[in-house]
């Protein structure tokens, strides 16, 4: 009770604060230079200085918060990974020399490959016909408001839904998980999921296949309806089907889209974390970047030096995905 | 051979009808014209042919063929959009060739038919190009090359010119006429609320309204002789006048009191049993001619006058509530506002429709 009271009281400040800071240093700038009950030079000089300052009152606070929680962390993080597990003594590269030939970390990056590989092209891929194919039926948008509602589950919570999925009891007692039910239904033996090697993965990348595709089909559909209408009647008249239609008509039509929804993917795949977390802890050779780079910083006293520099590493490849992602996005908001 | 064949085709959303009932017979290369104000049905019926609305009732023919189930690229159509519709991803050439490449005709044979079109539409230059690095009026061409790739037997336009700019439209307008003129085995159905554009380049017209054919006719028969009030008002700009009379004296020339008692007499003939019944008198702004005499046909007083040096347009109240009478009378005239002026017309010039709008002129 005292808690909710404090939250509360904290957020109602948070806001008064914000609320009187973009009240009051307008109203200080309005004082240092007045334009208003002034005339000729001195007003248009007052109003000309006042609106250049304006818009970087207004965005301070924000690029303050933005250089301390993004920027800051990105120089000391680079600056960690070229120094010892307390941070302290400059240890030149050798934390990446160990990386390079740790087992871990390679089995980190390949299946972070794996996870590359599978899930966009899924999440986009199943994104595109579900899209396609609701726009033609009545209950279509009931079809997509089910396809969506993973989106807004946490990806903790729906890792903790899929555990009750891949869920193993050994074999003669009864089967919680659906699919080992399933298996066991249809005559098989239980197996436990999640500890075999390799194939884990794919158990793994099906819940954020699951969770993306609903963001890939809202994107990708709202593009499939921005085609006009009249292209696909002409390629009609001209004789295409229903599938050159879609391939050879709609799809290079809203290519920069699914660009843009297959980078966005690839970078949250670069990232994924709390699934591998949640589900094997990256245990049964399911480890994945950002996860390994938690244990080395966090887990067993923590080694600042080795875990900055397996987050370096992910920045590194994020980093050219984004730029492109955002040129991508940029030239859509043009509006070809 | 004919063309096209409507027999009483019909449409209908659910429960809404848009299009009662239409009969027409288009033959093999004319150049037919649908025209109507927005929402009466033209460019559902121009749909309905193309194959990309369904037929809800009657029989459609095309080269003597019924073609309710055809699908639209067997019909042997092609339509040019008013949008263009070209598909922005491919270039010009390909936007040509692709109706030909899914019909799997050899390269030779669309290479050949591409070229040949670009080379009709003066397109040779922009065949590499992608449609958004072209002008409208080139646009269009190229919609227009794509669909005579298709080499088809009936070509449609809906409203084809309507997002160019006026000069590029008479261009263009001239440009489609003489297509017509090479392509004279071949069907073509245009769609425009335009009238110039139905005028210049219809071998028939056909008025539609409310999912009605009004009338069906070459474009000066639709404008020397109006079959109903709506084809009058319609066809030809400023629109005719129209004043309400009553018919005071049948037989083979009719005499009509117009409101505010003036007496007329046209040589139409109505029978004894239209005696007594309300008309109306219509004669177009341009038949109109300054009377000095004691013959008029009626006055009234002049309350703007537009000069254009070429004709001038007199607006005349007085006559019909809240509706000007206009006249459009050639050349610089010595008239002021407010001057009461006679005006006379020829006698074959008027017009008279029955209550139901119907002309007596049969």
């Amino acid at each position: 009770m005292q808690q909710l009271l404090f939250a509360i009281t904290t957020m109602a400040a948070g806001v008064l604060a914000c609320v009187a800071y973009f009240y009051g240093t307008n109203w200080i700038l309005d004082r240092i230079f007045p334009s208003k009950g002034l005339t000729g030079k001195v007003a248009s000089r007052n109003l000309r200085i006042t609106n250049t300052i304006r818009p970087w009152l207004f965005l301070g606070p924000a690029m303050v918060s933005l250089t301390i929680y993004l920027i800051y962390p990105v120089i000391e993080s680079v600056w960690l990974s070229f120094h010892d597990k307390s941070g302290q003594t400059f240890v030149g590269i050798s934390n990446f020399k160990w990386m390079i030939n740790d087992g871990e970390f390679r089995q980190s990056i390949y299946n972070n490959f794996l996870w590359l590989l599978v899930v966009p092209a899924a999440a986009t891929f199943f994104g595109l016909i579900i899209a396609a194919l609701t726009d033609r039926i009545w209950w279509g948008n009931i079809a997509k408001t089910l396809i969506f509602m993973p989106m807004a589950i946490s990806f903790v919570g729906a890792s903790v839904i899929w555990k009750f999925i891949y869920d193993f009891r050994p074999e003669g007692s009864e089967q919680i998980g659906l699919l080992n039910a399933l298996v066991v239904a249809f005559g098989g033996s239980p197996e436990a999921w999640m500890t075999l090697p390799f194939w884990n993965n794919f158990f793994l990348m099906v819940i954020l296949i699951w969770i993306q595709t609903g963001f890939a089909m809202v994107i990708l559909s709202a593009a499939l309806r921005g085609i006009p209408e009249e292209t696909i009647e002409a390629a009609v008249i001209d004789g295409a089907n229903g599938l050159q239609i879609f391939f050879k008509i709609m799809i290079p039509q809203i290519w920069g889209t699914i660009a843009v929804v297959w980078t966005t993917i690839t970078i949250l795949v670069l990232k994924v974390f709390d699934i591998v977390l949640a589900m094997t802890n990256g245990q049964w050779q399911s480890q994945v970047l950002a996860n390994l780079m938690f244990d080395w910083m966090f887990r067993g006293g923590g080694d600042f030096g080795r875990g900055a520099a397996i987050a370096v590493v992910i920045m590194v490849l994020v980093i050219p995905i984004m730029i492109w992602n955002i040129r991508n996005a940029a030239k859509e908001m043009e509006g070809r | 051979m004919s063309g096209l064949q409507l027999k009483d085709i019909r449409k209908s959303y659910g429960a809404v009808d848009v299009i009662h009932g239409i009969d027409l017979e288009i033959k093999q290369g004319e150049f037919v014209v649908f025209v109507g104000p927005s929402g009466c049905g033209k460019s559902t019926l121009l749909r309905m042919i193309a194959g990309l609305e369904e037929i809800s009732g009657g029989e459609m023919y095309i080269a003597d063929r019924l073609v309710n189930d055809v699908p639209p690229s067997q019909r042997g159509i092609a339509m040019v959009f008013q949008s263009y519709a070209l598909y922005p991803h491919m270039t010009v050439y390909d936007n040509m060739a692709f109706g030909m490449r899914i019909a799997k005709e050899s390269k030779e044979e669309i290479d050949r038919r591409v070229r040949s079109a670009a080379d009709i539409l003066q397109l040779t230059k922009y065949l590499d190009r992608l449609p958004k690095a072209l002008s409208g009026g080139q646009r269009q061409r190229v919609a227009i090359g794509r669909a005579i790739c298709r080499d088809p037997k009936v070509f449609l336009f809906d409203e084809p010119l309507s997002n160019l700019d006026a000069a590029l439209r008479v261009a263009t307008r001239i440009e489609i006429a003489k297509l017509n003129e090479a392509m004279a085995d071949t069907t073509m159905i245009y769609v425009t609320h335009d009238q110039v554009e139905a005028m210049t380049l219809a071998d028939r017209i056909v008025v539609l309204s409310a999912g009605h054919i009004e009338q069906v006719g070459p474009p000066l028969e639709l404008y020397e002789r109006p079959a109903n009030l709506f084809v009058a008002r319609f066809i030809g700009s400023p629109a005719m006048n129209i004043i309400p009379a009553k018919i005071v004296a049948t037989g083979a020339e009719t005499t009509v009191e117009l409101t505010g008692g003036k007496r007329d007499v046209l040589d139409i003939a109505t029978a004894a049993s239209e005696n007594g019944k309300t008309a109306s008198f219509g004669v177009r702004p341009e038949d109109l001619r300054v009377s000095t005499g004691d013959s008029f046909l009626f006055e009234g007083t002049v309350a703007i006058i537009e000069a254009l040096g070429e004709v001038t347009l007199l607006y005349i109240e007085g006559l019909v509530a809240n509706e000007p009478i206009i006249a459009k009378i050639p050349g610089i005239l010595d008239i002021k506002r407010g001057d009461k002026v006679r005006f006379t017309a020829d006698k074959a010039k008027l017009h008279l429709f029955d209550a139901s709008g119907k002309s007596y002129r049969a």
